[in-house]
């Protein structure tokens, strides 16, 4: 009789905690949201300011204008070619790094000239690429590349530079190739710095995205919301501002993962260090 | 004092090698136009980017627009400061707001700020307002995240001692968690300096309010290539100046912070 009633005891209290748990674990990441929502439901619905339609309004209209014809002809493009800027940002940015990094008198040498064209504010870089390409698809990525391989860049040469120099002695007097010491010593122990890098990077491709479509385009994502907003399609701004939200939530959840894939040994080595 | 003598020459040489790099590209600059690679109606020869430069700086039509710009960069980069400051303090301290806050912050701060601006021009059209809605959505970001950060960063052991020495809410706050956070806060707000500059520009390039971007935009809207290489070039020069003080802030803020003291001693 007492082992039965232990017995229930014993497995009513677990499932209880975790219900609670698991209702916790909704309640915390969802709950603000929804409240949010909500109060922005009730709010729309008793003003009469017509910028600010309700999330059913605004959710209508997203399904409404991007799922459908206007996904292959505004976002696919837009996507490709951030896709396509970043992929050319991370590679050159981190292959003139290295090889910046790798040799002092070179990094000497260019210095002033990078930390002027670091702080170039990127959007002002629109009007010369157009100016130098005319208004194409390629001048959309290299303005892309043009603002974003400039974190990538200077994030590489500052972690090639501070490679730890035991490590770099011992490569030294185990007398490895030249391409072994790049892919197994100079890389990795740059790694958690380019990828600081590469996250900057990400954020300021993305505006670039937007801000060269909104300049000069006639498609595309940041077109699309510049002109739904100068034909006062207030619901349909709102659902491209969303959709961009969107983008911006999935580049950085994409980036989140394949970072903790790349430094996976460098938050291990963290983690003992700080246990 | 031989330690000095055996770095001078080492910065010397920096110092030359830069000279020879900044120089070296403004020649090539030069000769790229001239040599005909690029027609200089697209890269006009630096000598006349410089010349209307120094025609600018004479201009005081030009110092006005600057202000225009540094105004808005000023009071966006001021009010998202102190607004992320004390949201931020509030919602790092109590562990339950950190928790319920999460989600809404992970989906609102990769919101690249630009996709406002339709928003914005709907809002307050032309005027200063609209481009401060963008610079201060965008800085706010930089410095909210690292105050979280740097209030949750309190060591344990300091906590303990502050409390077992029964240091009142407002001791504890000074003597403990704004030490603590300070550097965080200072990154932050270098960070926030350089992005409120970007979107200061952005938005005058886009949304037309008077200043540098504005005319960035006159320029090449005009075909005069040489105007806008010499915008471009002063806004070049406006963000190096900006990265420069607020580095020197930094380093001036946290002079008795371990990170500072570290790098001075080596």
């Amino acid at each position: 009789m007492t082992t039965h009633t232990g017995r229930i005891g014993y497995r009513s209290s677990p499932g209880w905690r975790l219900g609670r748990r698991v209702a916790a674990g909704f309640l915390y990441p969802l709950g603000l949201p929804f409240l949010l929502l909500v109060i922005w439901g009730l709010a729309s619905s008793s003003s009469t300011n017509r910028f600010f339609p309700g999330p059913v309004t605004i959710f209508e209209a997203f399904r409404e204008t991007w799922v459908g014809p206007a996904f292959v002809d505004d976002v696919l493009p837009s996507l490709y070619r951030l896709a396509l800027g970043i992929a050319a940002s991370i590679v050159i940015g981190i292959a003139a790094g290295t090889l910046i990094g790798l040799f002092q008198w070179l990094r000497e040498l260019l210095e002033p000239l990078l930390e002027f064209f670091r702080a170039i504010p990127p959007p002002v870089l629109i009007p010369v690429v157009m100016l130098l390409l005319g208004i194409t698809d390629t001048m959309k990525v290299v303005v892309i590349v043009s603002g974003a391989v400039w974190p990538i860049l200077l994030n590489t040469i500052d972690g090639v530079r501070a490679t730890d120099s035991v490590m770099s002695e011992t490569a030294d007097s185990f007398q490895i190739t030249w391409w072994e010491r790049l892919r197994f010593l100079v890389l990795p122990a740059a790694s958690p710095r380019i990828m600081t890098g590469v996250r900057q990077g990400l954020s300021v491709a993305l505006i670039l995205m937007v801000i060269s479509e909104m300049f000069a385009s006639s498609a595309g994502l940041g077109y699309r919301i510049a002109y739904f907003q100068r034909n006062y399609l207030i619901a349909e701004m709102w659902s491209g501002i969303l959709l961009l939200g969107l983008v911006g939530v999935l580049l950085a959840a994409t980036f989140g993962v394949v970072e903790r894939r790349v430094l996976r040994w460098y938050h291990g080595i963290r983690e003992v260090n700080r246990a | 004092m031989h330690v000095l003598s055996l770095r001078r020459p080492r910065s010397l040489r920096k110092v030359m090698l830069g000279v020879v790099g900044l120089t070296g590209f403004l020649v090539v600059w030069q000769l790229v136009p001239t040599l005909g690679l690029i027609n200089s109606q697209y890269l006009p020869y630096v000598t006349d980017v410089f010349a209307r430069l120094a025609e600018e700086f004479r201009d005081l039509a030009f110092w006005r627009r600057l202000g225009y710009t540094m105004t808005s960069w000023a009071i966006g980069l001021a009010v998202a400061t102190a607004a992320a400051v004390v949201l931020g303090t509030i919602v790092g301290l109590v562990p339950f707001l950190r928790r319920a806050t999460h989600t809404v912050v992970e989906f609102l701060r990769p919101i690249p700020s630009v996709a406002l601006i339709p928003l914005a021009v709907l809002l307050f059209g032309i005027q200063m307002q609209a481009a401060l809605l963008i610079i201060i959505y965008a800085s706010f970001w930089q410095v909210f995240v690292q105050v979280i950060y740097g209030v949750a960063d309190v060591d344990a052991v300091a906590r303990d001692t502050a409390r077992s020495f029964g240091l009142t809410r407002r001791e504890r706050l000074s003597y403990l968690v704004l030490p603590t956070a300070l550097p965080y806060l200072m990154t932050g707000v270098r960070l926030a300096a350089a992005v409120a500059l970007i979107l200061a520009i952005t938005a005058e390039m886009v949304i037309g309010n008077p200043g540098l971007g504005r005319m960035i935009e006159l320029s090449r809207s005009a075909g005069d290539a040489v105007g806008l290489y010499a915008f471009v070039v002063v806004t070049g020069l406006l963000g190096l100046l900006v990265n420069l003080v607020f580095r020197f802030i930094e380093r001036r803020s946290l002079s008795w912070h371990q990170s500072v003291r570290g790098e001075e001693v080596l």
